[in-house]
C-alpha cells in the first residue's frame, strides 16, 4: 500500500492535472514499468538458484542435477514451459514448487517439513526455494507454454480449478473471479487481468516468478495465490496444496501458447 | 482426442470440449473442489478457515451459477437480502463525511495478518471505485462514485438507497462483486452512515 502512495505521488508530481483521464494514468504505469525494466533483480536470485541447483545439499548431501521436472532426470531447459503436469512416480499432478519438493525430499533426503519451511523470503532470510524458481523458471525463457492438460488428473486438475476460480466465500464475498473476470478493471493502480481472456492469460501467467518491487524480492506463483487469499480474507493457503496447483494448471489452460517470460517484473 | 488435442488450430474448440471431454461430471467436479479446498487451508486459523468452508445460501447460489443467476434464483436473492437490512435507530442516516472519507480509504480487516480487533475494520471503498477527485488512487472494478450526490440527489429516498446498497449490496443486483459490508459485519451502522455523507453531503469533496 505504501508503494501504491508512492506511485500515485510520483504520477501527481507529473502531471499538470490530478484529474487525469484513466487511460494517462495507465500509460504512466507502463512507462515506469520499462523503466524498472531494464534491470531485473531476479537476475541474482536466478544465479543463486543455480548455484543450490548444483550444491550437495540435505542429509543425503547430493544435488538437484537428478531431479525430474517433467522431461526427464536432470532436464531443466524447457521444463517449465510444460508445468504444471502429472507426475507417474507420485501419481500427482505437480507445478514447479511443488516438484522442488519432491526433489528435496527424494533426492537430498530433506524431511517433508523441513523442505518447505520457508518457501517465501523476508528481510534477512533469503528462501531457497524462490532462488530455484527462478533459476528453473529462466531456463524456459522464449519458449512457448506448453502444459499438457492431457492426463485424466490433469483434465481433472483443471476442472477442480475452474470450480475454485468461482467460489465464492468469507465475509466479503470474494472469489478470484471477483477481480480477475473482466477486461480492462484495476484495483486502486494496479490493473487486474482477466484470466479467462487468452491474449490476458498468456501475458500474466508466464511472467511468473517475478521480482516485485513492493516487497524487495522474486516471489513465486505460490505466493501469488496465497496472497490473493489473504486479500480475499481466507486463511492462510496451504504451500503447494491441491488447490492452489488445480488453479495454477485452470490459468495455464488459457495461458498455453504464451511465450516464457520469467522471472518477471512487477510492482 | 489426444491427437486432435495436439494440434493449435483446435486450440479453442478443446477448449470448449474440456467440460464433456471425460473427466468428472459438473456435480462431482463441486464436490471434488469442496474436498480439495477445505484440505488445502488446513494450517492457517482454523475458525477463519471453518467460515470459509461453509458458504452463506448467497455465496453457494452466485458460486453455482457464475455470478449469473437465471432471473427466479435472482429474485430470490434480492427479496432474501432486502429483507435483511437494518437501518439505525435513531433514524439518521447522513454521517460525517471525513470519517466516510478515511473508512474509505482504509483497507485494514479480517485478513489473517490483522489480529487488532480493537481497530475498526475499513471499507477499502477505493479500491475498486472512484470517489473524491484528490484521491487518483482508485480501482475501477466498480463504477465511479465521484459527483454521486450532485447528480443523483441528497433527500432522504438516495440516503435510505445508498446505505442499503452499502449494507447489502445484492439486495438490488444479485451476485454483485460488491461485498455485502452490514450484512457480514464488515462495517457498522454508523460506520455506513460515514459513508452515505462521503458521497451524499453537499460539503463532501465528492459534490464540489
Amino acid at each position: 500500500m505504501a508503494f501504491h502512495r508512492v506511485l500515485a505521488a510520483v504520477l501527481a508530481a507529473g502531471l499538470p492535472c490530478v484529474c487525469l483521464a484513466q487511460q494517462d494514468t495507465q500509460k504512466e504505469v507502463e512507462r515506469y514499468r520499462e523503466l524498472l525494466a531494464e534491470g531485473n533483480p531476479a537476475d541474482l536470485f536466478e544465479a543463486r538458484g543455480e548455484e543450490l541447483w548444483k550444491a550437495p545439499r540435505g542429509p543425503k548431501q547430493v544435488s538437484l542435477e537428478r531431479c525430474d521436472l517433467g522431461l526427464g532426470a536432470g532436464v531443466v531447459k524447457g521444463a517449465y514451459a510444460q508445468l504444471p503436469r502429472w507426475f507417474p512416480d507420485t501419481d500427482r499432478v505437480q507445478d514447479l514448487e511443488s516438484r522442488l519438493l519432491t526433489c528435496m525430499v527424494g533426492l537430498q533426503g530433506f524431511r517433508p517439513e523441513d523442505a518447505a519451511k520457508n518457501p517465501f523470503s523476508a528481510p534477512g532470510r533469503p528462501s531457497d526455494l524462490e532462488a530455484l524458481a527462478s533459476f528453473v523458471a529462466g531456463q524456459s525463457r522464449g519458449m512457448t507454454l506448453a502444459a499438457p492438460l492431457r492426463h485424466p488428473k490433469e483434465i481433472e486438475a483443471f476442472q477442480i480449478g475452474e470450480q475454485l476460480f468461482y467460489r465464492r466465500a468469507g465475509p466479503h464475498d470474494f472469489a478470484c473471479v471477483s477481480c480477475h473476470g473482466e477486461n480492462g478493471k484495476r484495483i486502486r493502480l494496479q490493473e487486474l487481468p482477466r484470466l479467462t481472456d487468452p491474449a490476458e492469460a498468456r501475458r500474466i501467467f508466464t511472467s511468473w516468478p517475478a521480482y516485485r518491487v513492493s516487497q524487495g524480492s522474486v516471489r513465486t506463483m505460490q505466493h501469488r495465490l496465497f496472497d490473493c487469499y489473504w486479500q480475499m480474507r481466507h486463511p492462510q493457503l496451504d504451500y503447494a496444496s491441491e488447490a492452489s496447483i488445480a488453479l495454477e494448471v485452470f490459468m495455464a489452460k488459457y495461458a498455453n501458447g504464451g511465450e516464457i517470460r520469467a522471472p518477471g517484473l512487477k510492482r | 482426442m489426444r491427437s486432435i488435442l495436439a494440434l493449435p488450430g483446435f486450440a479453442a474448440l478443446a477448449l470448449s470440449l474440456v467440460g464433456c471431454a471425460g473427466g468428472l461430471s459438473d456435480d462431482e467436479a463441486r464436490q471434488r473442489a469442496e474436498r480439495v479446498f477445505r484440505e488445502s487451508f488446513s494450517h492457517g486459523n482454523r475458525q477463519m478457515a471453518a467460515k470459509v468452508e461453509q458458504q452463506d445460501e448467497v455465496q453457494a447460489l452466485c458460486t453455482r451459477y457464475r455470478n449469473e443467476p437465471p432471473k427466479d434464483v435472482a429474485d430470490g436473492i434480492e427479496r432474501s437480502q432486502g429483507a435483511v437490512i437494518r437501518y439505525p435507530a435513531s433514524g439518521k442516516l447522513l454521517g460525517d463525511w471525513r470519517q466516510g472519507e478515511k473508512i474509505a480509504q482504509d483497507g485494514y480487516g479480517l485478513r489473517f495478518t490483522d489480529p487488532d480487533t480493537k481497530r475498526p475494520n475499513g471499507g477499502g471503498c477505493y479500491n475498486c471505485h472512484r470517489i473524491a477527485p484528490a484521491e487518483i488512487s482508485y480501482g475501477t472494478v466498480g463504477p465511479s462514485l465521484y459527483r454521486f450526490g450532485a447528480l443523483r440527489g441528497t433527500g432522504e429516498a438516495t440516503q435510505r438507497y445508498v446505505y442499503a446498497k452499502i449494507y447489502d449490496s445484492q439486495a438490488f443486483l444479485a451476485c454483485s462483486h460488491m461485498p455485502r459490508f452490514g450484512h457480514n459485519g464488515v462495517l457498522s451502522e454508523a460506520q455506513i452512515t460515514h459513508l452515505v455523507a462521503l458521497l451524499l453531503d453537499p460539503g463532501s469533496p465528492v459534490n464540489k
